[in-house]
């Protein structure tokens, strides 16, 4: 994920009616929380770095206190008393129901019982909601190097559905992505499950600047909510392809006490949130 | 219980360690997940030894991989993750060595490359998997036809197949299994008749030590073979299968060690701001690599209010309330 901060607040003037006030918080909060609103309580979820662990220690704390969160480390179900800074930091093992590794870890992303939620990050997402952390430019001679994987195309390829968490801009919302992967929708349609896929699939992504979701028969992006200050067509413009805004309707806004306990409980070093 | 004197052969310094098991172009595991348990004194040692050619293969590396990496000791790496997490969203020196073709690398997933470890250690060919159907993980190729011997490395990345024994259009992807020449790992505890025992996640360091030819440990501590017998449901390697022991405390420094101390973020922060630039890295690695005589004078370097800051509680593992900015 871009490590750039870019605050709704600071979105151009002209998208921003005179009427409306400048949003008191910023557009990683209102990811955190836009994405929070996805966990169900009981779901099990697969947290990577970033935003997704603001996203799922919140839920946590306000509407899904049952949610399990475990990381692809080995860490099941640790309470994130502190935020961890990575998917090994020492915080995903301390008070957790059981510490193991890998195999263990992905033993639960794919296990066919469980229904399992993923949250992901990338450099690159395309209209079917494959995603590129590997590489800009080709493959064996790249002009940027991302980190890879990590268990990111692990998870869109076993887990129950994944949500991915994208900073907008038509140069990481692409037409054709330079390398793929992590499998989205593929090429749309039936094309996931002729792949051998039996499950999965992205449920969402949440940008900085709305939600987007995918069609139920295509699986072509579109644009499902736009953040208060945000109109859909700034979204159209900052996306990369063509995506369909007409079913876009305006986010509910992070209210005072999700943004408590975001600011003071989850992250009051504003390690992520920064 | 009477104590076995198990370690005859086994203990020895980093140095002999590095000497006797890291040779040029030999391939390597490292153990450890990003900023957690890497075997950096191990790693100082070769990059010291001026190591070359070696061949990296891990899931997650972070720091030990940009050390290497960026001391120039690797030619191919075969991994799924160069990163550091909130410290290194892409590692530094591994972004530039790949950007200026320096290295060769092999993209796998987590998965791929836990279960390319596990097959190795069930001395089995390779091994099916669902992960990454349809993706350039399994169709692009990073090794050029040249070095694929068989051997060493697979003579192809990945095959993919009709599973043979479910339906006809569900695709697999059998993974080439991995069997480095030495596995590196960083423990909390070996026991004096060599049995390890790791706390907190052990990643995927089993499976890559029991696929290994030789396995290095480090440890925190060297405890009584009969403290370790008391609750061997906590222990993670037998001593059959340890080669090298030694004993270096802060031998994971700067990433974590659970129960013994956190990662360093003070550090970590500087080494984010040397690596970026190609002149402050030299100068980094004079200092804090080349030019530092003994592991004493490296924990010098660090400082004792340092490691005192990130010594952890002993309830929590970590230590809570550190300034990680």
């Amino acid at each position: 994920m871009s490590e750039t901060p870019s605050g709704a607040a600071q979105q151009t003037p002209e998208q921003t009616p005179a009427t409306t006030p400048p949003p008191a918080y910023t557009a990683r909060e209102m990811m955190a929380i836009a994405a929070g609103r996805f966990i169900k309580d009981g779901d099990v979820l697969f947290a990577g770095t970033g935003v997704a662990m603001l996203a799922a220690a919140v839920a946590k704390r306000i509407h899904a206190p049952h949610a399990h969160i475990f990381f692809e480390t080995g860490g099941i179900g640790p309470p994130l008393d502190e935020l961890p800074m990575a998917v090994a930091d020492t915080r995903v093992m301390s008070y957790s129901n059981l510490n193991a590794g890998l195999v263990e870890a992905f033993s639960y992303v794919a296990n066919r019982r469980l229904h399992t939620i993923a949250f992901l990050g990338a450099a690159q997402i395309d209209k079917y909601g494959n995603m590129n952390s590997t590489v800009i430019g080709d493959y064996r001679h790249p002009t940027v190097r991302f980190s890879g994987s990590g268990g990111a195309c692990d998870a869109g390829s076993l887990a129950s559905a994944f949500i991915a968490f994208m900073q907008h801009g038509t140069r990481k919302f692409v037409e054709k992505l330079d390398y793929l992967t992590t499998p989205g929708w593929l090429t749309g349609g039936e094309s996931r499950h002729h792949a051998g896929y039996r499950r999965g699939g992205p449920l969402a992504v949440v940008s900085d600047l709305g939600v987007m979701k995918f069609d139920e028969v295509t699986k072509e992006m579109y644009v499902a909510e736009h953040y208060r200050g945000v109109s859909p067509e700034h979204i159209a413009e900052n996306t990369g392809f063509a995506i369909d805004v007409s079913r876009a309707v305006e986010t509910e806004p992070p209210n005072a006490e999700e943004l408590r306990i975001l600011r003071e409980d989850v992250d009051p070093q504003r390690l992520i949130l920064g | 219980m009477g104590e076995r004197n198990g370690l005859d052969g086994k203990l020895m310094t980093v140095a002999e360690a590095v000497k006797r098991y890291v040779r040029d172009g030999c391939q390597i595991a490292v153990g450890g997940f990003t900023i957690n348990r890497n075997p950096m004194a191990l790693v100082y040692e070769i990059a010291r030894r001026k190591v070359r050619d070696l061949h990296l293969v891990a899931h997650s590396n972070g720091q030990a991989l940009d050390v290497l990496v960026g001391a120039g000791c690797v030619a191919r790496i075969e991994i799924a993750y160069g990163g550091n997490g909130r410290f290194a969203p892409t590692c530094f020196r591994f972004r530039k060595a790949v950007e200026g073709g320096e290295v060769l690398v092999e993209d796998y997933t987590n998965n791929q490359m836990t279960l390319r470890f596990l097959a190795g250690a069930l001395n089995t060919p390779f091994i099916p998997s669902k992960s990454g159907l349809g993706t350039d993980v399994l169709q692009q190729e990073g090794f050029p036809p040249e070095i694929r011997d068989g051997d060493k490395v697979a003579r192809k990345k990945v095959h993919v197949m009709a599973d043979p024994f479910g339906h006809a259009d569900d695709d697999v992807a059998l993974l080439p299994a991995l069997t480095p020449d030495v596995s590196l790992i960083h423990a909390q505890q070996v026991s004096t008749d060599g049995t390890v025992r790791i706390k907190g996640l052990t990643f995927a360091d089993l499976e890559q030590c029991k696929a290994a030819s030789a396995v290095i440990v480090t440890c925190e501590e060297i405890v009584p073979e009969c403290y370790l017998r008391l609750d061997p449901d906590q222990n993670a390697l037998p001593p059959f299968l340890v080669d090298a022991v030694v004993p270096v405390p802060y031998g994971a420094h700067p990433t974590a060690c659970p129960r013994f101390y956190d990662y360093d973020p003070k550090h970590l922060n500087l080494y984010k701001e040397v690596a970026k630039d190609d002149a402050k890295w030299a100068a980094y690695l004079d200092e804090w690599v080349y030019g530092v005589e003994s592991w004493d004078a490296y924990l010098d370097k660090v400082g004792g209010a340092q490691l005192v800051r990130i010594r952890a509680n002993t309830v929590a593992g970590y230590a809570p309330g550190l300034d990680r900015r």
